[in-house]
């Protein structure tokens, strides 16, 4: 029982010093609820069935991510209570000394352990609740369901999961503390904190030499990801440059540690003015002890950094696209006279009866099985696609092909190339909105909007090449390809569609008949119930004998992308918030746990006189710089993931990166600030007098 | 002779109504410029505290001190720290050094913080450096020095600003006698330059080193004494009477 309140009183007193610790678990916890919460809200929402499938893989998906983010407050939560049993040696020598065993001692810390898991869970919980509530607000725009009721949402199984997770993390605490306090030695207990750490400078020659050598190490890594982007094929070759990343990140931070301090010392006016001698004094002795660290903390920030932004510009990017890539209703597409385009039709699983009925168009096929489209749309086209074996990415790459074939290996070459008319396309860009184009007899384009195939055909226009369709030279009109696209999608996928004057195509090699166009309601039950009977074509008896058109619709994009978006923005989140809260506590406890050291040196200053002011600017100072070294190199690494996430994420477009990054930026001003100007406030109260 | 310590009739209490415990009573003194005083007392005397209501690190309940003329008592906030840093010289038992700074930073500190400006500095310390013969030292870390290098290094950061009175509190209390003996020395030729210096202790033989000795006794002046002409030894032989006279406390911590 006195163990017990000993413990009890443990907690009430460092309760203030180590708020930030306390904090850090309640929000941790809280997270950890709201994110695995996030089904039962989505329960409560009204929403198709295959939103529903896309909602069921997002919880996998964050369940996963879950245990991950658990590893990281784990080993937060370990290194924290690391830090805070160091402060206390003397405490537990005192103990020692009055006879006490270390088993006892052992039990005290058994006792805090509890008392801050069990308390930081039922805040953590409290605080998890109410956000979570807020959280189906977003959740319901996101998947634009109506919440037509509000209703308080409390989640069981979330709540079980969360006590679960943090109860083995805090037993793993324990076991570690315990595991600690029986190797601990008394004189060091008694004595540890008056031993003076030997500070040593390092070689300032060694420093400027290894701060060259990993900047360049950095730059060529950086110069890997960015410049030589192309090159990369396999997922093996990143591990190179993330590693060369690493490592230089960790030496910059060893090097600058020694460097810093010189360098303020060369300039003697700014060394000795004020206290910025004791500032540079105070980083420079405790970065030595820190570089690792930092390093951990600055690359934890850079993901914090790319994930969010590329998860936001990529969400952001698939909202727009929406509305740019699926302007109208829908898109049923047949492939024709499939007897010319598939030799061996039988190896792709078509059987004799289908080919036969090959030269079937969409509405001649839909009316075999009775389905009238006019019922239900009065706004339609219906345009041609052709193709042929003669006119390949071979043939219309023309003399640019070798060159490019060095650079782009893994391109398909030998796939044919979609052909339309020109008219016809103008067809689909005056229903879509976009801009329509005219050829002469002997010219032709291309319209594309997928960049990297964009770059690679640009490189044969602007060559000028020439191509040879159904015994005609064409020349292009344009020396680049011309934004555009036929197929609507969620993503900037048009990897290319030749367009020619009508009367150069040979009406023989038609492939796809299409018809695009809106239906006659805008009202999404209704439009539900449509997509429902085309699909139910497809069941009916005589499916077999036809080669059904496929169809592309605004309704099922919109929930692929919804559901994707929300997968990636929650996920980014979760795993931001985490990094970000948990890199932020680190260094606030750090810095918080030094802060009785620093009360005797601030309590001397104060005894020569020095200003309230200057203490105060001193103390910012120092906590600022903590905090500010790893974001700085975070930032510059960051400006290059990001240019690399863009590159990879090339589909879903980049011009939504600046307001992402904007988010990307209030979201850590927020977070990472806030950890700052806490921990600013408590040292500020550590170091007060009284 | 000017008056660089006023001490008017102060008191001191501790603790609340029903307890009350004056740790100074009614104390009154004046330290002359130039001047070298210690106070002596046993542990409880009020020594310490009277030597923090001085250093404006406590604050008196009744009474004034002034120095060079300016009440201290009616001091706040940031003139006290003024006070501090631009009158006031501090010697402290266990140094006080800042164990992240060298020696020289550490008394640099004391000029930068008053906008003393880099090269102003470095004439200064080389001055006092001298004085105090620390020369070797100052590039040191406090880890590496002997105590009574520290407690020299100690000594030329109170003086390096010019003070109107060094304050030195048990100055001798941390080091072995050869280096508390050569501390002293050295306290006793800033004397000689000219420095006003009021030291606490409890040693008879350091405060044989100062030219007058005022035993304090529960918070009062229980006896003064000068040295006058006298060599130390015999400064000494009378201190140590008047510790006899004042009973068994002071004994204890000879």
């Amino acid at each position: 029982m006195m163990l017990c309140k000993l413990s009890y009183a443990n907690i009430k007193k460092s309760m203030r010093d180590y708020a930030i610790y306390f904090f850090t678990l309640i929000l941790g916890v809280a997270i950890f609820y709201v994110f695995n919460a996030l089904e039962s809200q989505t329960v409560m929402m009204n929403v198709s069935s295959s939103t529903a499938e896309l909602i069921d893989l997002m919880m996998t998906m964050l369940s996963s991510v879950s245990v991950f983010v658990s590893f990281i407050l784990g080993f937060l939560i370990i290194y924290a209570s690391r830090f805070l049993m160091k402060r206390r040696n003397k405490e537990f020598g005192v103990y020692l000394t009055l006879g006490m065993s270390k088993r006892r001692i052992s039990m005290i810390l058994f006792f805090e352990t509890l008392f801050i898991g069990i308390l930081s869970l039922i805040v953590g919980l409290g605080v998890g609740v109410l956000l979570s509530q807020f959280m189906s607000l977003i959740v319901a725009n996101m998947f634009e369901a109506d919440l037509t009721k509000f209703a308080f949402i409390f989640s069981s199984s979330a709540c079980i999961k969360t006590v679960v997770y943090f109860s083995i993390m805090y037993l793993i605490v324990m076991i570690f503390n315990t595991y600690s306090v029986s190797k601990c030695q008394l004189i060091d207990l008694l004595h540890g904190a008056k031993k003076s750490e030997n500070i040593k400078l390092k070689n300032p020659i060694l420093c400027i030499l290894i701060f060259i050598v990993s900047s360049i190490v950095l730059g060529y890594a950086y110069y890997i990801v960015t410049v030589q982007f192309l090159s990369l094929q396999e997922v093996t070759d990143i591990i190179k440059p993330i590693i060369m990343g690493c490592v230089s990140t960790f030496f910059i931070f060893w090097s600058l540690s020694g460097l810093i301090l010189r360098i303020a010392q060369s300039r003697k006016k700014f060394y000795y003015k004020g206290l910025n001698s004791f500032t540079l004094r105070q980083f420079s002795s405790k970065i030595n002890t820190t570089v690792f660290s930092t390093t951990i903390i600055c690359l934890m920030l850079f993901v914090t950094i790319c994930l969010l932004s590329a998860c936001l510009t990529m969400k952001n990017s698939m909202n727009a696209n929406i509305k740019e890539l699926a302007p109208v209703d829908f898109m049923f597409t047949n492939t024709m006279n499939m007897e010319k385009y598939y030799d061996n039709y039988r190896n792709y699983g078509y059987n004799d009866t289908q080919i036969k009925n090959s030269n079937l168009k969409v509405l001649e096929i839909f009316k075999v099985f009775n389905f009238d489209i006019n019922d239900y749309s009065n706004e339609y086209i219906e345009v041609n696609t052709y193709a042929t074996p003669d006119l390949t990415m071979n043939h219309t790459l023309g003399t640019k092909l070798d060159s490019i074939r060095k650079s782009f290996p893994f391109l398909q070459y030998d796939t044919m190339e979609p052909i339309m008319k020109i008219s016809d396309y103008n067809k689909v860009a005056r229903l879509y909105e976009i801009e329509e184009y005219s050829l002469n007899d002997d010219e032709y384009m291309i319209v594309a909007d997928f960049q990297s195939m964009v770059h690679v055909r640009n490189m044969a226009l602007e060559n000028n090449e020439t191509i040879h369709l159904f015994g005609k030279t064409l020349k292009p009109k344009y020396a680049e390809c011309m934004d555009g696209f036929v197929e609507m999608s969620s993503n900037h996928i048009n990897t290319g569609v030749i367009l020619v004057a009508d009367h150069v195509i040979d009406e023989n090699y038609l492939y796809q008949n299409t018809i695009i166009g809106n239906y006659n309601t805008t009202d999404k039950e209704e439009i539900m119930k449509i997509e429902d009977t085309i699909n139910a074509l497809g069941k009916s008896e005589s499916a077999s004998e036809y080669v059904l058109a496929s169809g592309t619709t605004k309704l099922s994009i919109k929930e692929a992308t919804i559901g994707l978006s929300a997968m990636v923005t929650f996920i980014g989140l979760y795993l931001g918030v985490i990094f970000l809260i948990s890199s932020a506590a680190i260094i606030g406890l750090k810095e918080l746990s030094e802060s009785s050291d620093n009360k005797e040196r601030f309590k001397m200053l104060r005894k020569i006189g020095t200003d309230e002011k200057m203490i105060n600017k001193a103390l910012f100072r120092q906590i600022g710089i903590f905090f500010i070294l790893p974001l700085i190199l975070a930032m510059i690494h960051s400006i290059f993931g990001i240019n690399f996430a863009m590159q990879i994420l090339e589909v879903f477009g980049n011009d939504q990166l600046l307001p992402s990054i904007i988010l990307t930026s209030v979201f850590i001003v927020f977070i990472y600030g806030g950890y700052f100007l806490i921990t600013y406030y408590c040292s500020k109260n550590i170091i007060k007098e009284k | 002779m000017e008056n660089i310590l006023k001490v008017d009739k102060i008191e001191k209490y501790y603790g609340s109504r029903s307890s009350l415990t004056k740790a100074i009573d009614h104390l009154s003194f004046e330290v002359e410029k130039g001047e070298f005083v210690a106070i002596m007392g046993a542990s409880g005397s009020g020594k310490t505290t009277l030597l923090n209501v001085i250093s404006t690190i406590d604050k008196v309940t009744s009474g004034h001190i002034y120095v060079g003329g300016e009440d201290i008592t009616k001091l706040k906030g940031n003139s006290l720290n003024k006070f501090r840093r631009e009158k006031l010289g501090f010697i402290f038992q266990d140094f006080n050094l800042l164990d992240t700074l060298t020696a020289y930073e550490n008394i640099a500190l004391a000029l930068s913080i008053q906008g003393v400006s880099s090269s102003e500095i470095e004439k200064k310390i080389k001055k006092v450096a001298e004085e105090l013969d620390i020369k070797d030292v100052l590039k040191k870390y406090p880890y590496q020095m002997s105590g009574g290098q520290k407690q020299r290094v100690a000594s030329a950061r109170a003086i390096v600003t010019d003070p109107k009175l060094i304050l030195a509190d048990e100055p001798t209390g941390a080091l072995d006698s050869k280096s508390a003996k050569m501390l002293l020395e050295k306290l006793n030729y800033l004397d000689e330059l000219g420095a006003t210096i009021l030291m606490v202790t409890h040693d008879a033989f350091t405060a044989s080193y100062a030219r007058r000795v005022i035993f304090i006794k529960d918070g009062k002046i229980f006896k003064e004494i000068h040295k006058g002409k006298d060599s130390r030894k015999e400064f000494f032989d009378k201190i140590i009477d008047v510790v006899t006279f004042l009973g068994g406390d002071l004994n204890d911590a000879l």
